[in-house]
């Protein structure tokens, strides 16, 4: 361990030297992958912009067109329609339906998937049934939740409930199955057991793969939220892009569109700081 | 921490292994005898498939034994306790955690007073070596550090047995030796028993009192060697080359010429 010691202190200066040197290349390299992330969606604003002018046509609007609805719809004032100044509304009705179903699957999926992978009986009890229901689109279920739920909120938080938890679930299974056995072995023979495994071993080890599935169960999750909303409720980003195309107000559906993109883009990037955060100890798992 | 007052026999009798394998039944350890006091440091050394990790992982509680019994003073083993500790060729260290982490789970799970567990913690941290390190991850550390983390995650759990299965096998030569060596610093600091399973004759030779020679097919204990040389032991000299070459004799003898 002496030498270890030495080399480190003799080299001291050069080593923050290039730390310094590797911090700026990072900061470049950072700015170059903004630049090159924000790039492409402009060029293809700029495409879609001669596209409508070249071909003149009327069911498409333009950029422009777009971004006064989103300026009428975030502030108001342009159009003063049923619309204007409304995306608060809209964006925390949505919100509060993907999250609540988001994190139902994540309070059921998680454990659930713990212990499926973890004893043998339950996964003979659970498993056939579950490899039976999953391949049903979530969208198929959307009568039967209109019969249970009724038409209202709790139907589209039932879609996104069942869109995110397979995800989550199989996740955590798998990650659960693929632990080294040798974890178990070493945590057993220094005195930890029963639900201590479970709390200390099998979920700090199976976290990587618990957070795939919620990053997919996430994006899901925004994607069913439009399915969700077609079950006739007023209030929602969904219900905006239906209302859009009901009225063939395609400025409106695009501007939903691009609202529910960003949300979900957001809500990713803090998903990722997350369990960048959380999962640190492991290096396959940075980005 | 070590347990002069109170030796602890480890005695096996008559154990016995099969493994099914497919439809057939494989016996990797025909009845095995053996008595190991408490202090002492046993190397077994045996071709492949000899079944001297499967004995290993019976005395660690991992594997029961398809007749016959390993006991401590008399009392069974039957499954993994906090006496004896393994120190596997991968690690096996917990990559969530940190070094003091890792070298802290033992003493955490039997709810010791804080001071306590941080106390051992610090000890055997510099006991290898690793206060610079305490804050890291398995991750960012070198095989020679986390073969060292769990040797002490080991070793703060108040083990009575260290049981290594091929410790340093994963590892260069260089890191080998310096490990080898604070091995054997550690064992005489802390009076343990060690169980060392190694491919190396001269690992064995160089850090044991008693190497048992395995031979396989099924596996059984062929020899029994004790080694008096002193210690630090000198690895040109030539009673330690004549006892590597009684060894290698032995371990050879048994090597089956494959048939074609």
């Amino acid at each position: 361990m002496n030498d270890h010691a030495t080399i480190l202190t003799e080299t001291a200066e050069p080593v923050a030297a290039a730390a310094l040197r590797r911090r700026n290349r990072l900061r470049l390299e950072t700015l170059r992958a903004i630049a090159l992330g924000a790039g492409f969606p402009i060029l293809l604003i700029l495409i879609w912009d001669r596209a409508v002018a070249m071909t003149g046509t009327r069911l498409i609007p333009s950029p422009y067109q777009v971004a006064v609805m989103m300026y009428d719809f975030s502030f108001g004032g342009v159009y003063d329609d049923a619309f204007s100044g409304t995306i608060l509304i809209h964006v925390w009705k949505s919100v509060q339906r993907v999250y609540g179903g988001f994190f139902l699957a994540a309070v059921i999926g998680i454990p659930l998937g713990m212990m499926i992978g973890r004893i043998k009986l339950l996964r003979q009890l659970l498993d056939p049934t579950i490899s039976l229901l999953r391949p049903i689109p979530v969208t198929a279920w959307l009568p039967l939740s209109m019969i249970f739920f009724g038409l209202g909120p709790n139907a589209a938080i039932f879609l996104v409930f069942l869109g995110a938890f397979y995800p989550i679930l199989l996740n955590t299974m798998f990650g659960v199955r693929s632990i080294d056995p040798r974890l178990f072995e070493a945590a057993s023979m220094l005195g930890c057991s029963g639900a201590g495994m479970f709390r200390q071993i099998v979920l700090p080890a199976s976290l990587p793969a618990i957070f795939n599935g919620l990053r997919i169960a996430h994006g899901f999750a925004w994607i069913l939220i439009v399915v969700g909303e077609m079950t006739g409720v007023p209030t929602g980003l969904g219900s905006v892009v239906m209302d859009g195309r009901t009225l063939s107000r395609t400025d409106l559906v695009i501007t939903g569109m691009i609202v529910i993109g960003a949300c979900g883009f957001i809500t990713d990037r803090i998903i990722v700081a997350v369990s960048n955060r959380l999962l640190s100890w492991s290096p396959q798992h940075l980005e | 921490m070590s347990n002069a007052l109170h030796p602890e026999t480890l005695t096996v009798r008559g154990v016995t292994k099969r493994f099914a394998v497919g439809d057939d039944e494989v016996e990797a350890l025909a009845p095995v005898d053996l008595t190991i006091p408490q202090g002492e440091f046993v190397c077994l050394i045996g071709a492949s498939g000899c079944g001297k990790s499967t004995l290993l992982r019976i005395i660690a509680g991992f594997e029961e034994p398809s007749t016959g019994e390993a006991s401590i003073d008399g009392k069974a083993i039957t499954g993994p306790g906090s006496d004896r500790g393994m120190v596997f060729q991968d690690y096996a260290l917990f990559p969530w955690m940190t070094v003091r982490q890792n070298i802290s789970f033992g003493p955490r799970q039997r709810r010791l007073p804080r001071e306590e567990i941080d106390k051992t913690t610090d000890e055997f941290v510099r006991m290898v070596g690793l206060s610079r390190f305490a804050d890291r991850y398995p991750s960012q550390l070198s095989g020679g550090m986390k073969q060292r983390v769990a040797i002490a995650r080991v070793l703060a759990n108040n083990a009575n047995i260290l049981l290594m299965d091929e410790p340093f096998g994963a590892l260069d030569a260089l890191t080998r030796e310096q490990l080898q060596h604070e091995l054997l610093q550690i064992w005489t600091r802390t009076g343990v028993t060690a169980i060392f399973v190694t491919h190396s004759v001269e690992e064995a030779v160089l850090l044991a009192d008693r190497v048992l020679v395995m031979s396989a097919g099924p596996g059984r204990i062929d020899s029994d060697f004790r080694i008096e040389l002193a210690r630090p032991r000198d690895v040109s000299s030539p009673e330690f080359n004549a006892l590597r070459r009684d060894i290698a004799r032995r371990l050879t003898s048994h090597v089956v010429p494959s048939r074609a």
